[in-house]
């Protein structure tokens, strides 16, 4: 397999974009630099920060989209944590759920563990898993132009829909949100749920 | 005619559905069991319940993380050999003070026809403890309903992991030669 062409996409700017028209959406943020690049682009008591569970970002997004129906679900993940939970990009195919969008922010290695590089940058395309899997769109983007016309369809285009944004293996400045689990909980179900976040 | 005992091994399936329909659950997530498989036919005929097949039970673990967020309750059903599967996924349960109630169906401890069943089948109360999860077993399918319904109340009104482990012995012998 041969190695990708490096991208320069700065992952701050990618998310930023992402998040800067996110009007009422949830968002669950899978651990590590897309958790950051999350908090950087501002924090927000609909951010479901994960700190752990990682493989897990994509289903807790299916299942927070399938509980509202009527709120555009944003999931904002890495493509290690993405590859570690590969099934469920099948299983949110099969569901279908016009309200989610997964955006991966795929800068080709694991970036928390000494910047090993992952199966994405050996050529595995994650997009085109998500294509064979049956998202309708799926798609790669690599420059910002391409990020741009894409931004508007995350929370538009009737979902599931896919974005394999692949961004610079360059570090972003150290930006840590609220990492207590039942602290997240607490606030972002108060956000969402008002009163009813006690039943 | 049917004996008391053998109505009870009928109907215990239509009881748990019951008890999850009053507890509210609307996201029944499964790998499949041929234990489960009268409530999870039943949870697909209900149009008030999303009943989700997974590639592995970890993402029914982080799903209904996701739908108690959004303010949902689900049920996450599965064999005992899908436990394994679940553990780094359950802490977020523990972390974030979520509820979920797992029903797990026994293999490989009773009665069992496949020795590759047996060492998730021995481990499963102990693997689900050691990760935080209260574990409630069921013995008879007399106390079914009870059981489960004293487990969801206390995942639901303590935001706790609690699993209901269904033993062989009320699930029957698996026929091998049909």
């Amino acid at each position: 397999m041969a190695a990708k062409k490096p991208a320069g996409l700065d992952r701050r700017k990618v998310v930023a974009a992402l998040l800067a028209d996110r009007g009422d959406a949830l968002v669950v943020t899978g651990l590590g630099s897309p958790t950051y690049d999350t908090f950087a682009a501002g924090d927000h008591d609909l951010n479901f920060y994960l700190w752990g569970a990682m493989g897990g970002a994509v289903m807790a997004g299916l299942g927070l989209a399938l509980a509202q129906p009527k709120r555009r679900v944003l999931v904002i993940t890495g493509d290690g944590e993405m590859l570690m939970g590969l099934g469920s990009l099948a299983t949110v195919a099969c569901e279908a759920p016009k309200n989610l969008a997964i955006a991966v922010i795929d800068n080709g290695h694991y970036g928390e563990t000494g910047m090993q590089r992952a199966h994405t940058a050996r050529g595995v395309d994650l997009a085109g898993i998500a294509k064979a899997a049956g998202f309708k769109s799926a798609t790669t983007i690599s420059s910002m132009s391409a990020a741009q016309s894409w931004l508007p369809t995350w929370h538009k285009k009737t979902g599931p829909v896919f974005a394999d944004i692949q961004v610079s293996a360059d570090p972003a400045p150290m930006r840590l949100p609220l990492r207590d689990g039942t602290a997240i909980k607490y606030r972002f179900r108060t956000a969402l749920l008002g009163s009813k976040a006690d039943k | 005619m049917q004996t008391d005992q053998q109505t009870r091994a009928t109907v215990w399936p239509d009881e748990i559905y019951d008890v999850l329909k009053a507890a509210g659950v609307t996201q029944v997530v499964y790998v499949p069991d041929a234990g489960h498989a009268k409530l999870i036919n039943r949870c697909h005929a209900d149009k008030t319940m999303r009943a989700v097949s997974l590639t592995t039970e970890e993402e029914g673990v982080a799903m209904l993380a996701g739908a108690w967020m959004g303010g949902a309750r689900g049920v996450l059903l599965m064999q005992s050999s899908g436990v394994g599967n679940c553990i780094n996924m359950l802490s977020m349960f523990e972390e974030c003070r979520l509820p979920l109630l797992m029903i797990v169906t026994m293999r490989g401890v009773w009665g069992e026809f496949n020795p590759w069943q047996v060492p998730m089948g021995g481990s499963t109360a102990a693997a689900l403890e050691n990760a935080g999860v209260i574990v409630h077993s069921v013995d008879r399918a007399e106390d079914m309903k009870d059981t489960v319904h004293a487990c969801a109340t206390l995942a639901f009104n303590t935001q706790r992991p609690v699993a209901v482990l269904i033993q062989q012995r009320v699930i029957g012998f698996k026929n091998w030669n049909k």
